[in-house]
């Protein structure tokens, strides 16, 4: 168990260097997300009042589309040099190559959000009166399902010559649970903040979708990787 | 024997399929006298009300596609046998084809009864949901590459999206009793009044029916993939000997 921790940390920490060494995956993202927030803003007017009711859906929106782009590179930029091979034969478990992806995106998506989140705030003029500790709590188990199926798919995908069209195709329709859960509860938290009661069951059922599909994907990750 | 030894032996079609189709040809007609013929008129909806014993017989055998997609691709990671491979894959394809045929047959009769083609009523957008998840996973099928990989990628999909149907039930039940109230029964046995006698044997008649189509479909699809299979040995034979 120690050893399959401390090969995931490992291959999170090579991830994250090579990021930060060349910053392409996170600024393309940002950039994305950027440009997303732009087209809502000739889509929804931010002056009207209305456009309170879009915002939930608008940050998971943006999270999705922008957390695909950094999905798709995570086991694509392995192919190079056939690392990916290097990776299979290396004498760690398969589960833990699973889970230092699984970090690393999820670390990713979690900088590109803290970013993304508050500029959306400031551009549509909306001002956060919900339970701030809640709403981070949606988040994160939002992002740790989408990341968690993610990550598994990707890695699918990547088996693909035509992986790009392929993972957003197989990833839909397996997140939309945790999609429609997400956006529910996000709305409940930041607009009807009277039916504060229905929330419990949205957390709880996006904790179980979490750690099902966490349990599973972990599992099942040996298959995909064999050569 | 010649064609053993080259490999080109094109699988014989048995003959208790022979005999399912026949069986289910007259069946069907027997089915189609008690639906048009025999089985009353409801008395709000009026003919439209026919279309339902098609569409529940349809939901029932995507089902029980995607159930037998879910059994065979845990029984092909455990035993890597191409069979199971080639059921699953055309299970899943039949189970495809009946979910287009409920989410057709689906707003024909909402037209009538709520007098519109489609709500983001529960069930609607559960099927909804599980049609593009086997899309997705005959998508992983149609990839490049080895069969073998394939297969074990699909299969890995096949539990993976099992999971997921569910899930998708329960969050929208969720959903729907705390924001919004069930407005629509699905069936006439469900907004009260109870379904006629006969209605009801014409209905079960149906489901027997269209599951004895499913059957006969697979085995004509496990058929199909096995003599592709053959040619497909065959072109590797000649192949072979023109490179020699």
């Amino acid at each position: 168990m120690r050893a399959l921790i401390k090969a995931a940390l490992a291959i999170t920490w090579k991830d994250l260097y090579a990021e930060w060494k060349t910053k392409q995956v996170f600024s393309t993202m940002l950039i994305f997300s950027g440009l997303v927030i732009v087209t809502f803003s000739f889509a929804f007017d931010p002056t009207n009042n209305t456009v309170r009711a879009v915002i939930p859906g608008m940050i998971w929106v943006i999270t999705i589309f922008a957390g695909i782009l950094g999905l798709n590179r995570s086991f694509i930029s392995e192919q190079y040099n056939d690392s990916l091979h290097g990776l299979i034969v290396s004498p760690i478990d398969p589960s833990s190559i699973y889970l230092g992806k699984f970090l690393s995106n999820f670390i990713i998506v979690l900088f590109v959000q803290m970013i993304t989140i508050p500029l959306l705030f400031i551009l549509f003029d909306y001002k956060m009166n919900g339970n701030l500790l809640l709403f981070l709590i949606v988040l994160f188990l939002g992002s740790v399902g989408f990341i968690c199926v993610g990550t598994f798919l990707a890695a699918l995908s990547a088996n693909s010559r035509s992986s790009e069209m392929l993972l957003p195709i197989i990833l839909f329709p397996v997140i939309s649970p945790i999609v429609i859960a997400a956006v529910q509860s996000t709305r409940i938290i930041l607009i009807q903040v009277e039916e504060i009661e229905s929330l419990f069951s949205w957390i709880s059922l996006m904790a179980g979708y979490d750690l099902l599909f966490f349990v599973f994907c972990f599992f099942l990750f040996e298959f995909i990787l064999e050569v | 024997m010649k064609e053993k030894e080259i490999g080109l032996l094109l699988p014989k079609q048995s003959t208790m399929h022979r005999f399912l189709v026949w069986i289910l040809i007259i069946l069907m007609s027997v089915a189609l006298y008690l639906v048009f013929i025999w089985s009353p008129i409801e008395k709000v909806m009026g003919n439209v009300q026919k279309i339902f014993y098609f569409h529940v017989g349809s939901a029932w055998v995507a089902f029980l596609a995607f159930g037998v997609v879910f059994v065979y691709s845990i029984l092909f990671l455990m035993k890597r046998k191409r069979s199971y491979d080639m059921i699953a894959g055309t299970s899943a394809e039949i189970g495809v084809l009946f979910t287009a045929i409920v989410l057709t047959t689906g707003p024909i009769w909402g037209r009538s009864a709520w007098n519109t083609w489609w709500t983001w009523e529960p069930r609607l957008t559960t099927t909804l949901i599980l049609f593009f998840l086997y899309l997705a996973y005959i998508f992983i099928r149609r990839m490049d590459g080895a069969w073998e990989k394939k297969a074990r990628l699909a299969a890995v999909f096949g539990i993976i999206s099992f999971i997921d149907v569910p899930i998708v039930f329960m969050a929208i039940r969720w959903w729907n009793s705390k924001l919004h109230p069930i407005v629509f029964g699905d069936s006439p046995n469900q907004s009260g009044g109870g379904i006629e006698g006969e209605m009801l044997v014409t209905l079960l008649f149906c489901l027997g029916v269209i599951t004895l189509l499913y059957i006969v479909l697979l085995q004509k699809g496990i058929y199909i993939e096995k003599t592709k299979l053959a040619v497909e040995n065959y072109k590797k034979h000649i192949q072979e000997k023109l490179m020699k």
